[in-house]
């Protein structure tokens, strides 16, 4: 299967590991992976804070860009959700349909759960916002976690409310933010995980950022990595 | 208190600033805490009893849109069945229109103190205050809208006005200015209630004249249908000689079997209740038997503006349930007053500027900015409303009214031309690498504003030497 990556501005700047991480899982699993250079941003920012105008021109690029492949793949709930959900309301996009968060594409066209995986540490896994509700992932990131050899999965209380970040609702709205946060981080570290981790790098930025400036030593870890890492290839704390 | 602008509450800021000093009272985000989240638990199990809720949430949906799309018919029917039964039907365009209705009929009857059953409609239209300069007391009769009444203060949440007190707050207030208050009162839920019981059933027995909302008119009947859960409802809508109800024109069903639909799915979103304690209807004026006038004001006050919105008006399908304020995250950290308005959490998110319909208005500008668009209040919502469908749509209006030399206008169209080119985003990620001199230990502890909002109480991750898409090219080359 030809697969368009679609990394997302975020990852791609920020959190490179994770793409890597996820070209190396679908590799592993038999996908012939293509980036297509030209990619940038869904527009999911410019469309939630208002600015649909500029998202619209976003959409059509991506529609464009990945118009040809049998199925794009992101490592991102957020931005899938915007891809499949407001993106045909913005310009036709045939592809939208067709492009998936990442423990989707695995579960549901792949039909894989047990993806060779090992990661042996405590983990807690947070459902983002829009891989719950947008796309309704449901508990298929839990069962590729489950399958993951070494790891020690720990549930985290009242793991489906929001962690306040919310895109510029962390800036505009900071205050409220910081005590969604706040409550989201006593979950975390109440569960006494070593690693956080989630289908968005997004949130993870949000709560890890909080749980760094408190030196909780608790880790966000993106769910790609998680499954990427083997025995022969382990997780390395350094590249993050 | 002078209410002038109704739907909002004067003088109250926008939200980001009222939703700090909220915040800042640790007593209110423990009460409102503990209060949704007993109750998010006990609705999640009352709607998981029916096998087929998600159809009688499209029911329901299908109904309200039905009605929506011909609103006029419905309201001239209900019109007509309300007055060939006997009742008056009132039109009024504004909350001024339809304060001076009501003041007009009561000051018909000579009474100067009338009993109220709570009422959206009427709190939204500030019909209390407007009394009051009209020389006439409005006397609360549901025991939240009591406390709230009693305690001078606002209310906090649709279904439970008085969500953000507990019960040593509330005894202080009935203390304070429940003129016969026992002596030995204690905070005892029990205790606290037989009080405003004693209190309210002086006030039944003598009152001539009632004001009520309504949750639903039935058009093929006239039938207007109240439903509440103390039996104070019941007193106001039957020992009075006069009743007034003031009535959204959304509130129109068309029939009775539609009706059924709305009873199956508000008593579960709102209380988590099969079957809401009273709910009363009456039709008209039944001779010898209950009010002997009845007055139907049919309030408009932005509705008919909302229904132009083809995104918008879905806002209107809302029974008030309070689902979506229960699950709300936002609204359990700030409470219902942050919001400004008689419609706080994400409905009112919605509703409130829709109602206000006034671009210039900065407090409800700053209310479609209120959520994180997290999604859990379109998930309950049981009429399918989707809310961060409708909120992404009214910020697009907020910022079309924007000066477009505003410094977030600029900032977006910046990047919205960076992202328009992949060659332009990557001399943007290189550039941002010189953000690594910023940090230490992979880390960024303090950006200058705007950014210091980020990193106040957040670490930002220092950007990686190398992009991902350098990465690529370097290893994969231009593919």
């Amino acid at each position: 299967m030809r697969v368009g990556l679609f990394a997302t501005c975020l990852t791609d700047t920020f959190f490179p590991e994770t793409a890597k991480a996820t070209v190396r899982l679908l590799e592993r699993l038999g996908c012939r992976v293509e980036f297509p250079l030209a990619q940038t941003c869904c527009g999911q920012m410019h469309f939630n804070t208002g600015y649909a105008k500029q998202a619209k021109p976003l959409a059509r690029d991506y529609a464009e860009l990945f118009g040809d492949y049998d199925a794009v793949v992101a490592p991102s709930g957020s931005c899938t959700g915007m891809v499949r959900d407001i993106h045909p309301g913005l310009t036709a996009s045939p592809i939208a349909a067709r492009t998936y968060e990442l423990s989707e594409f695995l579960v549901d066209v792949l039909e894989v759960t047990e993806v060779g995986a090992y990661f042996p540490h405590r983990v807690t896994y947070h459902p983002t916002c829009h891989s719950l509700r947008m796309l309704g992932v449901g508990e298929k990131p839990l069962r590729l976690l489950r399958a993951v050899r070494g790891l020690d999965l720990v549930e985290l209380p009242e793991s489906s409310s929001c962690c306040g970040f919310g895109g510029t609702f962390a800036v505009k709205n900071a205050e409220t933010s910081t005590a969604m946060l706040t409550d989201k981080m006593h979950h975390v570290i109440g569960t006494a995980a070593e690693v956080l981790t989630a289908g968005d790098n997004s949130c993870l930025m949000h709560i890890g950022g909080g749980l760094s400036r408190l030196r909780s030593g608790v880790r966000p870890v993106h769910l790609a990595e998680i499954l990427a890492s083997t025995e022969e290839e382990p997780w390395s704390s350094a590249t993050r | 208190m002078v209410v002038r602008n109704p739907v909002t509450w004067l003088g109250t800021p926008a939200f980001p600033k009222a939703a700090k000093d909220a915040l800042a009272n640790t007593q209110l985000r423990r009460n409102l805490r503990n209060a949704t989240s007993t109750i998010r638990g006990k609705r999640a199990a009352a709607v998981a009893e029916l096998p087929d809720w998600e159809r009688l949430r499209a029911a329901g949906a299908a109904i309200k849109d039905e009605v929506l799309a011909n609103l006029d018919t419905y309201l001239i029917r209900l019109e007509a069945a309300v007055t060939a039964r006997g009742g008056t039907v009132h039109w009024a365009r504004d909350a001024a229109e339809a304060n001076a209705i009501a003041l007009r009929l009561i000051r018909a009857t000579g009474e100067t103190e009338v009993v109220k059953v709570k009422s959206m409609a009427t709190a939204e239209i500030g019909l209390n205050e407007a009394l009051a300069e009209g020389g006439v007391t409005a006397i609360e009769t549901d025991l939240a809208e009591l406390i709230v009444q009693l305690g001078e203060d606002r209310p906090s949440h649709i279904l439970v006005p008085a969500i953000h007190r507990n019960r040593a707050e509330i005894k202080e207030i009935f203390q304070r200015a429940m003129p016969d208050v026992p002596a030995d009162l204690t905070s005892e839920p029990r205790a606290l209630a037989e009080a405003a019981r004693r209190h309210l059933r002086r006030k039944f027995l003598s009152a001539k004249v009632a004001i009520s909302g309504a949750n639903f008119g039935v058009a093929e009947t006239g039938s207007i249908v109240v439903v509440e859960s103390e039996g104070n409802g019941r007193m106001c809508l039957t020992l009075p000689e006069t009743l007034i109800t003031v009535m959204g024109i959304e509130k129109v069903v068309p029939s009775w079997p539609d009706l059924e639909v709305f009873l199956q799915l508000l008593p579960r979103s709102s209380t988590a209740e099969r079957m809401n304690p009273y709910t009363s209807v009456w039709t008209g004026v039944t001779p010898g038997d209950g009010p002997q006038a009845f007055h139907l004001i049919l309030l408009d006050n932005g509705r008919t503006a909302t229904l132009a919105d083809e995104v918008g008006r879905q806002s209107l399908r809302c029974i008030r349930c309070s689902a979506c304020l229960n699950v709300c995250p936002v609204y359990e950290r700030t409470g219902g007053e942050a919001y400004g308005s008689v419609y706080p959490g994400p409905i009112g998110a919605i509703l409130t500027p829709q109602l206000v319909n006034d671009p210039k208005d900065k407090q409800a500008a700053s209310l479609p900015f209120a959520s994180s668009l997290c999604g859990a209040c379109y998930e309950v919502c049981p009429v399918s409303i989707n809310i961060p469908e409708v909120l992404t749509h009214l910020r697009a209006r907020v910022v079309e009214n924007k000066s477009s030399l505003a410094p977030e206008a600029i900032a977006m169209r910046a990047l919205a031309w960076v992202m328009a080119d992949a060659k332009r985003f990557e001399r943007a990620q290189q550039a941002g690498t010189l953000a690594r001199f910023l940090g230490r230990d992979g880390k960024i502890t303090r950006l200058p504003w705007p950014g210091s909002k980020w990193t106040d109480v957040r670490d930002v991750p220092v950007p990686p030497a190398e992009s991902f898409r350098s990465w690529w090219r370097r290893t994969r080359g231009d593919q």
